[in-house]
């Protein structure tokens, strides 16, 4: 649906005091339409700052956030336009739920909007379904809920105000792994479903691999890769060297290529990996018995 | 937001961060006694000078207590129009209309704010900028502690404040935290009528009350579990120690007490009513 584009952003905390802090130099990276965009760093590296500049809660020291190619603080008065347009879901956002039942925290968005109350009674059902709630859920108090009820309702918050683009800041942080699973795999159907972009903030590889289409990768304030998900996570160096890794399905693979089995060098996820090396214990059976091991 | 910092606390290494917290606190009593009683100019010179050598050898930049003054700008603006224009007194300086300024507004009203401003500097010298929050603590814990003799829970009280004041940064950051969580849902906390205003803080003051309960509930568990019980047999790390120079601190601050009440009695240069 839309596109963001960061162009020779830099954000700096605390200019002229003894205190400054350069978050981010001179980042130039596009949000391509409709995929879904893995940004991992390091603690410190900027990406939390830089979801903070997407929807206008900061403003670029210098350098332009455009939105479809038209710069979202053209008007600083309409700057809440932009954040209906471009959803953030925060880190740890079931720490914002406030109201008395789920249904009326999850209409807090689309209400802020403007929107009439069918309106926005459509957007709670359809964004609770979306995120997987149960309806009988919605009637309760947010804080009867579970954590990854909570977290779901959080983010069918964002949801509900039906955004061009939804930015999640470690939507998965802290949950167990199948809740893990489930919340990604409900945010990746999302995105196929209604073609919204998406940016995912994680430092874990793993739910990177199996989720994004694209990576961006952040060290120190500079964005240093980006590109399709194969051909990032095959830079396993440069990946190492900014202190990041490569998914442990990876590694082992990695390893194993180079014990002389000859698995092929794309391999993100456990699945896949199960299906190369059958494939070769296959290809072996019919070499009756010979080769290395 | 951020501009609101309780504990400015300046770290140095000089005489008056070594003080001994109980001795500082006692020290600032002295001291806002000592401006009190000073109510000429002989005496408010003397404070002055008194108040600069604190400074000096604080060795915190004079910058960074004017800084400290910003709060009192308003009171310290309002008193000097307050004395300059209904001081009445034999001197006529000024007359448009109904206003009439005597030399005596003028004076008193000098004197004022300038006793005003060393009494902000002066505590603020020993208190927030040389002395650390949980230091402050334990020395108010220390000075009070006759007061457990009629049950007066004097630990609790301290052991809440050191508590409250560690937390300060925290909640401010959890504040922020939440108030952007709003904003990007839409909020809007800077237009508006004052009710409007008033109840979009509705959504960012619920979360911060939940999350502080769970916090407390957190922190009450965490001590339970390294045993606190309360003040019963309690050891610190830090035994507070009166040394040579609280003494000297101590006696010259009663010596300047004295000094200033002679002095306000026997050199009345300009005495304030």
């Amino acid at each position: 649906m839309s596109e963001i584009k960061l162009e020779n952003i830099c954000y700096v905390y605390g200019a002229g005091t003894p205190y400054e802090i350069h978050a981010l130099k001179d980042v130039n990276m596009t949000f391509e339409n409709g995929k879904i965009t893995g940004l991992i760093g390091h603690t410190g590296s900027g990406k939390s700052t830089l979801v903070e500049l997407l929807n206008g809660i900061l403003k670029p020291t210098s350098g332009r956030v455009l939105l479809d190619g038209r710069d979202i603080w053209e008007e600083p008065k309409k700057i809440r336009d932009i954040r209906f347009r471009v959803g953030v879901v925060m880190q740890y956002p079931e720490y914002q739920l406030f109201e008395e039942t789920v249904r009326a925290d999850i209409s807090f968005g689309p209400k802020n909007m403007g929107l009439s109350s069918d309106e926005i009674a459509d957007r709670v059902m359809e964004s609770a379904e979306f995120v997987g709630l149960d309806e009988s859920l919605l009637d309760k108090s947010p804080f009867e809920l579970s954590g990854g009820q909570k977290r779901r309702a959080a983010i069918a918050g964002v949801i509900a105000m039906r955004p061009e683009v939804l930015v999640l800041d470690e939507p998965a942080a802290g949950l167990d792994p199948l809740g893990r699973e489930s919340i990604l795999s409900k945010i990746c159907e999302y995105n196929r479903r209604s073609g919204v972009t998406v940016i995912i903030v994680s430092h874990n590889m793993e739910d990177m691999a199996v989720f994004c289409d694209k990576i961006a990768v952040m060290s120190n304030g500079e964005n240093v890769m980006y590109g399709d998900r194969d051909e990032i996570f095959s830079r396993r160096d440069e990946l190492l060297a900014v202190d990041l890794g490569v998914p442990l399905i990876t590694d082992v693979a990695y390893e194993l290529s180079r014990l002389g089995v000859p698995v092929p060098d794309n391999i993100y996820t456990v699945e896949r990996a199960k299906e190369s090396i059958l494939a070769i214990l296959d290809g072996k059976d019919g070499m009756a018995g010979g080769g290395t091991e | 937001m951020k501009d609101i910092t309780l504990g400015q606390y300046f770290p140095g290494d000089s005489v008056i961060h070594k003080l001994d917290p109980r001795a500082k606190l006692l020290c600032v009593v002295l001291y806002i006694v000592m401006i009190f009683v000073a109510s000429s100019v002989s005496g408010v010179l003397l404070a002055l000078g008194v108040t600069l050598f604190l400074i000096i050898i604080s060795g915190i930049p004079l910058k960074i207590i004017l800084r400290g003054m910003k709060p009192i700008l308003f009171i310290v603006i309002f008193t000097t129009l307050l004395n300059l224009f209904l001081t009445s007194g034999e001197t006529l300086l000024l007359e448009l209309g109904f206003i009439h300024i005597y030399l005596e507004g003028v004076c008193s009203s000098v004197l004022i704010v300038v006793r005003i401003m060393l009494l902000v500097a002066g505590s603020g010298l020993f208190m927030t900028y040389t002395t650390t929050p949980i230091a402050l603590s334990d020395g108010l814990e220390s000075l009070l502690a006759p007061l457990k003799k009629i049950k007066l829970p004097v630990h609790e009280f301290s052991m809440m404040l050191t508590i409250a004041l560690r937390f300060i940064p925290t909640i401010m950051e959890e504040t922020e935290k939440i108030m952007n969580a709003q904003k990007a849902r839409g909020a809007d906390f800077s237009t508006g009528s004052l009710v409007s205003r008033a109840k979009a803080l509705i959504p960012v003051l619920i979360p911060l009350f939940v999350s502080a309960f769970r916090r407390a509930d957190e922190l009450a568990v965490a001590m339970e579990c390294r045993c606190y019980r309360g003040d019963n047999g309690r050891t610190r790390m830090k035994v507070l120690k009166y040394g040579t120079s609280d003494i000297i601190f101590l006696i010259g601050g009663v010596l300047l007490v004295v000094g200033m009440i002679l002095l306000n009695t026997f050199l009345p240069i300009y005495s304030l009513r």
